[in-house]
């Protein structure tokens, strides 16, 4: 670093997003610079990018393979030849094409049940008095702390207990219980931002908590509500354990028990396991990319993908 | 309800605010209940029907037939049961790497982010790439990774680099497994905390920076004196976050070994889950949970204590 030249005078420091003009050089003479900072972070961050996509490079180049490779030697990103076949193959042969129909569906009335109870509760918490309010929202802030693992087992015996094992309705009521805290305490925060202004003008008018509740409040949120949706998706399609401790009739699962099946039948065709794996990627990887925005700069800041 | 009766004047008034109440409960309840009863049901009974399936020796398909065997559970763990130890360790181990690990290199990749520069949003992208990719694809891709006989990373060791003669067993062998279990750990951790921390940056107030490099700070100074204290919260959170995380790990460990070899790689989570559906041992298993959850809680309030006090800033 301290060899490299000093920076250009107009060129504000890398280091700092507003920096006002000159000293990018300190008194010491020490050089900081632009030029020197910005290699080192283009070298670092570029090799810091490979070693994060690498591996799914290794995922996609082998499920382009044109041979049905136990283990294709020696490993490529792009191997010769390639093509979608293994894709095909993953959709017929390991049945995936009903498996992620029935992710699709189980995943779409998660989102719908987890918006729905999630937006009503939050909305009482924000907008009604009503006796017992704070207890009971602190004691949702406590079940939030309380790690889900504890209670796996003994929530598998409940839903025993109430027939629920074997269906879709158990993972429904698996996916929204575990959201509601969180989502209560995240959408709570949003709706009590909106003036109270507004919900007396609706009173005024004639409206109820109904009216105000969907027609200012839900429009107003759009983007907390989005949130909620968005996780309460890729929580219910990434959804493993529960999936394969419920579902025993092979016309219920889900995608990710369908790949955990076909994996064990076929020890180790990779090839076409990994195109199932990239074909079951692809709904995240696309929702992440419209919606970067979102993730990164982190509203949702919970950490329930940590 | 008893504080507003006493200052309530008249018993009119007492009345009306008593019906009032009263209504603004009737009006909650079509809002709050669904969520609150799904919560009472399927979050807090399971709870409470834990804590006294623990306490029984429990038979899942007839629950009646259990045999009430009271602490004998959480004796067996703790003084009984070798394995439980090993996945004890193992959890532990797994904490103490992974955690320092992420944030550290999540907290680097925040720095390097921060600030002017040309592709920030695709590092950005790819490095969170790992984040919102399902536990199983992951599983499975480091599977292939580490796979035992020409598997990528034997590749590199042995054809390419001739670091050694044969390939490594990686998944077969207790302590060879340990590494791509935490590197996985690792890898798909450090866009979440590279996120958490870019924030933090972001809103440090740049004339800090600006004030400290006029008093002749360098650049390691400013990170050191300002950067860190300053984000001394966001570590809090994000430790938090991630130990809690971190002892919840299971699938990876499930997926890359089964517990293997003998069980030396059980971490707590997969060694409850094969103790309840493998060895049909359901009440051991919700102790294992328990005692795990226990231990989460338990660190989770020692932390926050602890952090409390060096937080005042």
């Amino acid at each position: 670093m301290a060899t490299i030249k000093p920076a250009p005078v107009d060129t504000p420091p890398a280091s700092v997003e507003h920096g006002s003009s000159p000293a990018a050089t300190n008194r010491r003479g020490v050089t900081s610079g632009p030029l020197g900072w910005r290699i080192v972070r283009y070298v670092a961050l570029t090799l810091g990018a490979i070693v994060m996509v690498l591996p799914f490079g290794y995922m996609v180049g082998t499920a382009l393979s044109p041979e049905r490779w136990v283990m294709p030697y020696p490993p490529t990103l792009w191997p010769a030849g390639a093509t979608l076949r293994n894709f095909g193959r993953a959709l017929t042969e390991a049945g995936l094409a009903r498996y992620a129909l029935n992710s699709v569906i189980v995943s779409l009335v998660a989102v719908a049940l987890t918006v729905a109870i999630s937006a009503l509760s939050a909305y009482g918490f924000a907008r009604i008095e009503f006796p017992g309010r704070e207890a009971i929202f602190g004691f949702y802030l406590v079940t939030m702390m309380i790690p889900d693992m504890i209670a796996l087992l003994p929530r598998f015996q409940v839903l025993r207990d109430f027939g629920m094992t074997n269906s879709w309705t158990g993972l429904w009521a698996i996916y929204t219980s575990g959201a509601v805290a969180f989502n209560t305490f995240l959408l709570r925060s949003f709706f009590l931002r909106i003036p109270a202004e507004i919900e007396d003008a609706t009173r005024i008018d004639g409206g109820g908590h109904w009216t105000f509740f969907t027609r200012i409040v839900l429009p107003l949120s759009k983007p907390a509500i989005a949130t909620v949706a968005v996780f309460a998706f890729l929580g219910a399609w990434d959804d493993f354990w529960w999936a394969r401790l419920l579902l025993q009739d092979p016309g219920l699962r889900t995608l990710p028990i369908g790949i955990q099946l076909f994996f064990n039948a076929h020890a180790t065709q990779w090839t076409t396991v990994f195109a199932a794996t990239t074909l079951a990627s692809l709904p995240e990887i696309l929702i992440f990319i419209v919606l970067q925005r979102y993730f990164v700069d982190g509203m949702y800041t919970g950490g329930l993908r940590g | 309800m008893t504080t507003i009766t006493v200052l309530a004047p008249a018993s009119s008034g007492t009345d009306r605010i008593r019906r009032r109440r009263r209504r603004s409960f009737v009006a909650a309840l079509p809002f709050v209940l669904p969520g609150l009863a799904i919560v009472l049901v399927f979050v807090v009974w399971p709870l409470i029907k834990g804590v006294q399936m623990s306490l029984f020796h429990w038979n899942l398909p007839r629950p009646e037939r259990s045999e009430f065997v009271g602490l004998d559970n959480f004796v067996r763990a703790l003084t009984d049961d070798p394995t439980f130890w090993v996945a004890t360790r193992n959890t532990v181990l797994y904490a103490v790497i992974t955690v320092p690990a992420q944030m550290a290199l999540g907290l680097f990749a925040a720095v390097l982010l921060t600030g002017k520069l040309r592709g920030r949003t695709v590092f950005r992208a790819l490095y969170y790439l790992p984040v919102v990719t399902s536990w199983l694809v992951v599983s499975f891709v480091f599977a292939f990774l580490f796979s035992d006989g020409p598997g990528p990373v034997n590749y590199l060791l042995v054809d390419i680099l001739g670091l050694r003669a044969d390939p490594v067993p990686w998944l077969h062998q207790t302590w060879t497994a340990q590494l791509p279990i935490m590197l996985l750990g690792i890898w798909k951790g450090i866009g979440w905390n590279m996120v958490m921390f870019l924030a933090a940056l972001q809103s440090i107030p740049p004339e800090l920076y600006e004030a400290a490099r006029i008093d002749g700070a360098n650049t390691w100074q400013r990170f050191r004196r300002i950067t860190m204290p300053l984000l001394q919260p966001t570590f809090q959170f994000v430790s938090v976050v991630l130990i809690i995380g971190a002892f919840n790990v299971f699938l990876s460990v499930y997926l890359l070994t089964g517990g293997g070899p003998e069980r030396s790689t059980e971490v707590l989570l997969s060694y409850m889950y094969n103790q309840a559906f493998t060895g049909l041992d359901f009440g051991y298993g919700v102790t294992i949970g328990l005692l795990l959850g226990g231990a989460v809680l338990v660190l989770g309030f020692l932390q926050r204590r602890i952090m409390r006090g060096s937080v005042d800033y």
